[in-house]
């Protein structure tokens, strides 16, 4: 049983169905929704480059025919007795789980931050309707301080927030507003990235397009009404527009099935991706508690490892698959530029060629025409490529050749 | 990696100055390493809350998040700031004796 028909799930489900043989194994999936967004797409909402249309699809469409597909919410997980209990009345049993349940932004979680300002001049972007009700402020807005802010870490797609300022550079640029709008990036790390030498890297970009850097900042409350964040130990910025990247928790399903850390998050094996509580329940994607980047990219590597150790717990041999902490990562930097970045648990982004050594087409930890590109392409690999569970041209584990240490 | 001499006692830190064995810490290491993330004295607060964190190594190998001192309502956020200004993380960590909290990503 597989709870969850987003990005992990529908490609584990892809996956299994054409390995598995239809006399021995019975697959269901669950989703509460019957439309998939692509959620890197909803970078591109705000300025107009793409629309809701452009980034959503029926489930359905990437579900093989045969598989068991229910669209219900999921009240409860009840791993001690393999028992899943639907909001539509029914109960499932199960002889192994795969939770790809997600995680999503929570800003009930910030004192004032959901208040008569919310979807106001306060936005996020990390939801289709955050996304949406940005771009049509976007469209009248004259200008003013615009503050990007991350209250808390981790965030999935911990990239997208820097994303976002270098396209509203440029897009400011165009519309010929840019000297009246002040860029402000606020977040909780001691630099623009967790890993140092990108940090330094995208440190750089942000100056040379006159974004403010503000690190260090944890955000305990926000004031609508004067316009300010408000840092748990009293420091000020004020505002004329906040785009927001609320706490990202997993689904309440998890804190109410008692599977989860303070954040919802399931204790996962980093390696085997086998919950650390069940022998038969294991994790995928964004609903893990590793130290790996919340992305989709991450999901597709992590859906190679997790199939191989799937099948071998269902032949009851050891489970010898070993996830890296393997994320690639395209970052849209503005101006029709992107830079990649390639890393995993113990390597940090470092410099070079992708995925061929020495050739590319790609660049790592550089702005190039092509890593935009890459980027835009993505959303096609996704759709066609990887939600069908198809190979990518790119291994699940990081390789070290073609970058430069 | 190195060593120090401390009240006494000999004790092996990170580069960082975390320790990297709770076990050799003790209250008056305690002490003059708060004086030195700039905390006067520690109050009996403080040591219910380094006291609880260190429990928490003791059982999972880490030290509990912000948000998770919160959530078991050990200290709010907000008080946990006054205590510990700054990062209280991190410091209340290094003046509990134990490892850098790991950073997420
Ligand atoms: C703005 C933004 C930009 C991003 N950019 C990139 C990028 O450039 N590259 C990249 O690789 N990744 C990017 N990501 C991240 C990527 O979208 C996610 O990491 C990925 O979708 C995670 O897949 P998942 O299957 O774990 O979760 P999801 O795809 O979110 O799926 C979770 C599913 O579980 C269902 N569910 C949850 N709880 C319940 C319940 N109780 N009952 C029933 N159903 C439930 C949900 O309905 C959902 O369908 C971005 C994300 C955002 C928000």
């Amino acid at each position: 049983m597989i709870l969850g028909a987003g990005t992990a799930g529908t490609m584990m489900l892809n996956k299994l169905e054409a390995e598995l043989s239809k006399d021995e194994w019975h697959i269901t999936i669950v989703d509460q929704f019957e439309t998939h967004y692509y959620q890197p797409g909803f970078l591109f909402i705000p300025f107009g480059i793409y629309t809701k249309r452009d980034v959503m699809k029926p489930k359905r469409e990437f579900f093989p025919p045969g598989v068991d597909v229910i669209f219900s919410g999921i009240d409860l997980i009840e791993p001690d007795s393999n028992r899943v209990k639907l909001s539509n009345g029914k109960t499932l049993n199960y002889d192994f789980l795969i939770v790809a349940t997600g995680s999503k932004v929570n800003p009930g979680e910030t004192e004032g931050l959901t208040g008569e300002f919310w979807q106001k001049n306060i936005f996020d972007f990390y939801t289709i309707e955050g996304a949406c009700n940005l771009s049509h402020f976007l469209k009248y807005w004259e200008g003013g301080k615009m503050v990007l802010n991350i209250i808390e870490m981790p965030i999935k797609c911990p990239v997208a927030p820097l994303e976002f300022v270098f396209l509203a550079d440029w897009w400011f640029t165009e519309q010929g507003i840019r000297d009246k709008v002040d860029i402000e990036f606020v977040t909780p790390l001691p630099g623009a990235f967790t890993k140092p030498k990108a940090s330094q890297i995208f440190g750089d970009f942000l100056e040379k397009k006159n974004i403010r850097l503000i690190p260090e900042f944890n955000t305990g409350r926000v004031d609508g009404e004067r316009k300010k964040i408000i840092s748990w130990d009293e420091k000020e910025i004020d505002y004329d527009l906040l785009v927001t990247i609320p706490t990202n928790m997993g689904d309440s399903v998890i804190e109410r099935s008692g599977m989860g850390d303070e954040l919802n998050f399931i204790p996962t094996d980093p390696f085997t991706l086998q919950s650390k509580a069940h022998e038969n329940v294991f994790v995928i994607g964004d609903a893990t508690d590793l130290p790996s980047s919340k992305a989709g990219s991450v999901a597709h590597f992590q859906a190679d490892i997790l199939f191989e150790n799937i099948l071998s717990a269902m032949d009851n041999r050891p489970l010898r698959a070993k996830f890296d902490g393997h994320a690639n990562c395209y970052i849209e930097s503005g101006f029709g530029k992107g830079i990649l970045i390639d890393f995993n648990y113990d390597t940090e982004p470092l410099p070079g060629k992708f995925p061929l050594p020495g050739v590319g087409p790609f660049s790592l930890l550089e702005e190039t025409k092509m890593n935009h590109y890459g980027k835009m392409m993505f959303r096609w690999m996704y759709w066609n490529l990887l939600l069908k569970g198809a190979e990518l041209p790119i291994e699940s584990q990081m390789m070290m050749a073609g970058k430069r240490v | 990696m190195s060593t120090r001499e401390i009240a006494g006692q000999t004790i092996d830190l990170t580069d960082e100055g975390f320790m990297t064995d709770y076990t050799q810490w003790n209250k008056e290491i305690a002490e003059i390493l708060a004086k030195e993330e700039g905390i006067e004295s520690l109050t009996d607060r403080h040591y219910e809350v380094m006291e609880f964190m260190r429990k928490e190594y003791e059982e999972n190998g880490t030290a509990p998040s912000i948000r998770k001192l919160n959530k078991l309502n050990v200290v709010p956020t907000k008080e946990l700031y006054q205590l510990f200004p700054g990062g209280p993380a991190k410091k209340a960590a290094k003046i509990a004796g134990l490892t850098k909290p790991q950073g997420c990503i």
